[in-house]
């Protein structure tokens, strides 16, 4: 029972979604399946904070390695929930939207998350030096063809590419960077892109019939209990 | 330079981050523990005013006249509600009946987007004439040479990735040349990743020597 619900409630919900897409008046289902989606990762994102602070209080009270760092998370974490779920220092008060400018909430937006989240992303611009490093070594057929379509997409969206290839002559203008990066993009990268992409059409196709129809039940676990 | 608090809080952080480059030090630590926990906490409130309160409670109680209650969203909710029976050990698995709904919901969301997005739709562009004429009815070299191209690295493409069959002989070879088409999409998509990260180097660069140190115009 307790595996058969779950198997059937996959089942069923599933391919009634299946079948919405095939009849125009139950079009609706699958939008309300969105917003029912949303309306539950909420109750998740609860589990996910409820396992945050789990984590860093069981870190905090064994005094496990870097222990301090923790409660730095959870002072932040809950600084950040009471300013936004109680809107503090609102303009608009209760009513107003928890995001709007000049509040406190806006502020920890724009002078903590983005700039950290800007700098963690551009930190990746240092390691992808020598990560390009080691993909650009042209060892081998393969290795060569990236470096080269590698280098002219990056050549191609700057200035100096277009600088560096302005001397040939009209005739010959399709070895220009500029056009040999439009080249590439809309030729064979964008049969590479479509032969990925059909790819992943038949693994999701494929993998979804197997949830659907029971061959796949992890998500339902173990050991049925 | 700047005198604005917000300004400096920001520039310490981002400094702090930067500072992972010497090596993982306690300022480092900090500042990515400032950000897990705020990060964390902005995305809650986020997630709770768009869904909880827009979709869900005024969905259900409408702000204005004349609009239909959707009283179906209630069963959202109380799927929602069971999932939180994972933090009851004795009826933590109830918790799979909304874990359910969602891989159910999911798989059949998905399954019908990828097949006309990413299978119907990419065939259907492929699969055009080969031969290409310009809007006044003359021939297209550029065209033909750009579809023929489309679909032969589309084809070979696809059959690098059919492992049922071993890669040899003719199919082997055509293997061969869809790795070539993969590798100048690996190679354009690794280009555009530099590129981004490198725009994102200069966007944090900008605003330490401009926004917080003032020295840049």
């Amino acid at each position: 029972m307790n595996r058969t619900l779950p198997f059937l409630l996959t089942f069923i919900v599933g391919f009634t979604i299946v079948i919405a897409t095939f009849s125009p008046p139950l079009d609706r289902l699958a939008v309300d399946t969105a917003v029912f989606f949303s309306i539950i990762a909420v109750f998740a994102m609860i589990l996910g904070g409820g396992n945050l602070v789990k984590i860093n209080l069981v870190k905090i009270t064994r005094r496990q390695r870097d222990w301090q760092f923790a409660i730095v998370t959870l002072v932040g974490f809950f600084f950040v929930l009471i300013i936004g779920l109680f809107k503090v220092g609102n303009p608009g008060g209760v009513t107003g939207q928890v995001d709007a400018p000049g509040t406190p909430f806006f502020d920890v937006y724009t002078y903590v998350f983005v700039p950290v989240g800007a700098t963690m992303y551009s930190l990746l611009a240092f390691f992808i030096a020598s990560a390009s490093y080691r993909a650009f070594r042209a060892k081998n057929r393969e290795a060569t063809i990236l470096l080269i379509a590698a280098s002219i997409i990056m050549l191609g969206a700057t200035p100096f590419g277009t600088m560096l290839t302005a001397w040939i002559p009209d005739s010959l203008d399709i070895f220009e960077v500029p056009n040999l990066h439009f080249f590439l993009m809309s030729s064979p990268n964008l049969a590479g892109q479509r032969a990925i992409m059909i790819g992943i059409a038949l693994g999701v196709i494929s993998y979804s019939l197997r949830v659907l129809l029971g061959v796949e039940r992890s998500h339902i676990g173990k050991d049925g209990g | 330079m700047s005198l604005d608090i917000g300004v400096w809080i920001g520039a310490l952080l981002t400094l702090g981050i930067f500072s992972f480059l010497y090596r993982d030090n306690p300022f480092y630590k900090l500042c990515e523990s400032i950000f897990v926990g705020v990060s964390a906490g902005y995305w809650f409130c986020v997630f709770f005013f768009d869904n909880m309160v827009r979709k869900f409670y005024f969905g259900v109680f409408p702000s204005e006249a004349g609009i239909e209650p959707k009283y179906f969203l209630i069963v959202g909710a109380v799927l929602g509600a069971l999932m939180l029976t994972r933090l009851i050990p004795s009826i933590g698995w109830i918790s799979r009946w909304p874990l359910s709904f969602i891989v159910g919901a999911t798989a059949g969301l998905y399954m019908m987007l990828f097949f006309v997005s990413n299978g119907l739709n990419q065939v259907a562009d492929t699969m055009l004439p080969l031969y290409r004429e310009t809007a006044g009815g003359d021939f297209d070299p550029a065209e033909t040479l750009g579809t023929i191209l489309v679909f032969i690295g589309t084809f070979t493409g696809l059959i690098y990735f059919f492992f049922s069959k071993e890669h040899k002989g003719l199919f082997g070879g055509a293997a061969r040349v869809g790795i070539f088409f993969l590798m100048v999409t690996f190679g354009a998509a690794f280009g555009y990743t530099v590129m981004s990260r490198m725009s994102l180097l200069i966007g944090r660069m900008d605003f330490l020597f401009r926004d917080w140190l003032g020295l840049l115009g």
